[in-house]
């Protein structure tokens, strides 16, 4: 009884310490340092996060953490973004919400991304959450505005409301209106992906008006150049700020009006949307540029040398977002004068034109690799690459996190040696030691892969497509890639062996897509099988993969782990490989 | 006759095993040759644990094979080589003998592309590459039309443009016939369909279908076939959309806004002003369409 007392502490003082630790990791550490910590900890976990909302059920979770109030979701696979996953897919909120609803009346925080959403279950959230406080849907679709008016009707204590990238049906602009007068509590409100007729501006106007509180505001691109400046006065304490459509005639009136709102947003530090936007107006934000650091370009049409000085106007950036109209030379002028650039996106003007249509090759990389030492996360699209290029910047950049290339024309070999690019993306691996995130493009045998697999440890996602030989590929990376949590492939030559012979890995990783692969059917069913706590899916729109025989590679595969089972709201052309169901 | 699979250039000759580095002119293709051993692989039907994997086969000698695989080639995938992106390749080593092995991308969405949709044009028949985001593509697209001077979502519309968009007009002037494609036949294809009862919409890619029937087919599978359990009506379409035989038809909005049946004006003109579609039932259609009447025995000649 003694040596009880000396060696555990009462369930207050651990619960007093548990909430200090935030990070899921070590939340999970501590409950399985024993039962009686496993206990204390799971009443007091407020926070959960579902990567695969088929992993686990609502059930599941709600028995284990009974006291959450904030809750993440996501649905379907990453490579729905490129319409690869079939309408009707799944990844429904519906279930959750209905099983919430009743466990947790308090919940306060909710983000979903990937998930269809209904009007129903926003109806029901609207009723069921009280203190909801977040909403965040995430690149999420199935709703109307009819949905939003509900939210915005009932839920009085909502600080964030953030539909980015969503696909919402557009019925009414005046679901804005719902917002009740006695509302001001707004704090963060993106509606960036909204059509034409979904947004009434009185409305907007108003309800920017009566909220102090109001840090980030993302309009939609229908909102025109003229209707900013009454906004931004109205919200002078606005830190983010993103415009609609960024072209209109050049009125000096409108011009001046604009400068001037700009300039009285003394917080402002990230700015967006820039729709179509003409270099006539570009000049109205200088005032706001030395305190950027955050700027999203990649819908705005301008060019050089406007899109060049511009970018040059803002020394304190960290993030920066833009077409391929910057060029090289705006990247080396980046390079130069944005000596904190964090995270930089080029995205492809033209990526369906048979020639290039902008001066953008690897050297702007390479330049903002030279001459921006925090450079960690690069998204990168462009027509040509070698490796040495990929050697310098590796070499010139170790500290990368996220590193994501795409050579646009599928198959591209170094551009001067006309080889492959293992090396060069063998040389990414090897000196950025923290990469956690890679996507790798162009000509690529087997021989990156075994590079990836010896030096890739902390590798945490992989996008492959038309990449590698043979199956030897595959098992460099399920072998050696010991944090890998995702890897997405497509157009392949992987096969049955490598995923056979690392069926084990498998449960160790959240998910894995292949399509147009070459994995057979019956090695989908073998694996489907054998291993009951991984879900093993085939995705086929042209008919019962039955019907074909079983050395016939299918066309689209997800595998993930699971502790609930096979789901039952598969569409027709999703088939489990499973056991009870095969 | 060459070996099997095309080697091409000098240098890496018959690279014994798996990792044949194709360094040529072309330097596009490459050797695929796990892809013969997929065909005719025998079913797994134990896990093999362990790493004794021996996957030094497939190399240089698989002639008979490769001619093996490329008949069998119907039923599997075929590898996407340069061949199916003509833009790519400055020169192109065109031995004669057995093309490589390769997998149909440009087919993989949906089979039932007819051929006459064209031949691939750069990159742009491909489901899912490049990887950019359908919001992101629909707004290149708008860029393009507005470049264009065409109508429609850019918003910038009927007004004078200041100069330099005239500029990018002059750019995009010299590429209009691959804009041209992109909206007629490239990847951005898929609008919204929704159907009355069904409380979920799906997407259907225009790009994927050359007729009315063709779509009209796809739809019927999409919505009839799904038993969904989310919908909250029993499907009765029993038979075609088109021809007013079913208690839906199928309707659209066209770029002004206007809801019109679909059907009426030829398959290019409807692809290219069409913004969405809905399969309405059929006593809400009064007005739409003044050829429709109650008669169902009425067959109509389709429009082509």
């Amino acid at each position: 009884m003694q040596k009880k007392t000396a060696y555990s502490f009462p369930d207050e003082v651990l619960e007093h310490v548990c909430s200090f630790i935030q990070s899921d990791k070590d939340r999970n550490s501590v409950s399985m340092v024993c039962k009686s910590w496993y206990e204390v900890e799971r009443w007091c976990r407020r926070k959960v996060f579902v990567g695969n909302c088929y992993a686990i059920s609502p059930r599941m979770v709600i028995r284990r953490f009974p006291e959450i109030r904030s809750i993440e979701l996501k649905g379907k696979p990453h490579f729905a973004d490129f319409n690869l996953v079939p309408d009707g897919w799944g990844g429904y909120v519906l279930p959750w919400i209905v099983e919430m609803a009743e466990a947790y009346p308090w919940l306060e925080e909710i983000r979903l991304k990937r998930m269809v959403v209904t009007d129903e279950s926003l109806e029901l959230v609207a009723k069921s959450f009280k203190n909801l406080e977040v909403l965040v849907l995430f690149s999420c679709e199935g709703f109307s505005t009819d949905g939003l008016a509900a939210i915005a009707g009932s839920c009085k204590n909502l600080r964030e409301l953030d539909l980015r990238d969503s696909e919402v049906d557009d019925l009414s602009g005046h679901w804005l209106n719902h917002f009740p007068e006695t509302y001001t509590s707004l704090v963060s409100l993106n509606i960036s992906c909204l059509g034409s007729d979904e947004v009434s501006f009185s409305a907007l106007e108003c309800l920017v008006g009566r909220c102090p509180n109001l840090r980030s505001l993302l309009l939609n691109r229908e909102v025109p150049l003229d209707k900013i400046s009454n906004i931004l006065r109205r919200a002078p304490q606005l830190v983010e700020f993103g415009t609609g459509i960024y072209a209109a005639e050049l009125h000096p009136d409108v011009f001046s009006n604009l400068a001037g709102a700009f300039s009285s947003c003394k917080e402002l530090r990230s700015l967006s949307g820039f729709w179509d936007a003409v270099p006539a107006y570009i000049p109205a934000i200088y005032s706001v540029c030395s305190g950027l650091t955050s700027l999203n370009l990649s819908y705005a049409t301008i060019q050089n040398p406007d899109l060049t000085k511009l970018v040059s106007h803002c020394p304190s950036l960290q993030r920066l977002l833009v077409l391929d109209y910057i060029e090289d030379n705006g990247l080396e002028a980046l390079a130069s004068s944005c000596k904190g650039l964090q995270e930089l996106r080029v995205f492809p003007s033209d990526p369906f034109g048979a020639e290039p249509n902008v001066s953008l090759t690897e050297r702007g990389l390479v330049a903002v690799s030279l001459g921006c030492p925090k450079l960690q996360s690069v998204l990168y699209f462009c027509r040509q690459m070698s490796n040495a290029a990929l050697v310098t910047i590796a070499q010139n950049r170790p500290n990368l996190t996220r590193f994501r290339l795409c050579i646009i024309d599928p198959k591209m070999a170094d551009y001067q040696t006309l080889k492959p690019l293992d090396v060069g993306f063998g040389a990414i691996v090897e000196h950025c030691k923290d990469l956690r995130r890679l996507s790798l493009s162009g000509l690529l045998t087997d021989r990156v892969f075994e590079f990836i697999g010896r030096y890739a440890k902390k590798l945490e996602m992989l996008s492959l497509a038309f990449a590698g030989e043979t199956d030897m590929g595959l098992h460099h990376v399920l072998s050696g890639c010991e944090s890998l949590q995702k890897l997405e492939i497509m157009d392949c030559p992987f096969g049955d062996k490598a995923l056979l012979e690392n069926a084990a890995k498998l449960e160790t990783m959240r998910s894995l897509w292949m399509s147009s692969c070459l994995v057979s059917l019956g090695a989908c069913k073998t694996l489907g099988q054998k291993m009951p706590r991984l879900n093993v899916e085939v995705i086929d729109e042209k008919g019962p993969p039955d019907s074909r025989p079983e050395s016939h590679p299918v066309a689209k595969l997800y595998i993930y782990r699971s502790v609930a089972g096979p789901r039952f709201d598969m569409p027709p052309f999703v088939w489990t490989m499973n056991e009870d169901s095969v | 006759m060459e070996g099997g699979l095309v080697l091409l250039g000098g240098g890496n000759g018959g690279g014994g095993g798996s990792s044949g580095v194709s360094t040529t002119e072309s330097a596009v293709l490459s050797k695929v040759e796990v892809v013969s051993e997929a065909c005719s692989y025998p079913a797994e039907t134990e896990l093999e644990l362990g790493l004794g994997l021996s996957l030094g086969g497939g190399g240089g000698g698989s002639t008979g094979k490769t001619k093996a695989a490329n008949s069998s080639w119907g039923e599997c995938g075929r590898i996407l080589t340069a061949k199916d992106f003509p833009s790519v390749v400055s020169q192109r080593t065109n031995n004669g003998g057995p093309s490589s092995v390769t997998v149909s991308g440009t087919k993989r969405a949906a089979e039932s592309v007819s051929h006459d949709s064209g031949s691939p044009t750069g990159v742009s028949q491909v489901v899912g590459w490049p990887p950019i985001r359908a919001y992101r593509m629909n707004s290149l697209v708008n860029q393009a039309k507005a470049q264009r001077g065409d109508e429609g979502d850019s918003g910038i519309g009927e007004k004078d443009k200041p100069k330099d968009a005239l500029k990018k007009k002059l750019i995009y002037n010299g590429k209009q016939t691959s804009s041209a494609t992109v909206n007629e036949k490239g990847y951005l294809g898929f609008v919204k369909v929704n159907m009355d009862g069904i409380p979920i919409g799906r997407k259907v890619d225009l790009n994927a279908h050359s007729s009315y029937e063709s779509l009209a087919q796809a739809l019927e599978d999409m919505f009839l076939r799904s038993a969904n359990s989310l919908e909250k009506e029993p499907l009765t379409m029993a038979s075609k959309l088109l021809d007013g035989s079913s208690e839906f038809v199928l309707t659209y909005e066209d770029k002004e806004g206007d809801w019109m049946l679909v059907g009426d004006v030829p398959w290019r003109m409807f692809v290219r002003s069409v913004r969405r579609l809905r399969i309405m039932r059929t006593s809400e259609a009064n007005g739409l369409a003044p050829r429709f009447n109650e008669s169902n025995d009425t067959q109509r000649s389709k429009p082509i």
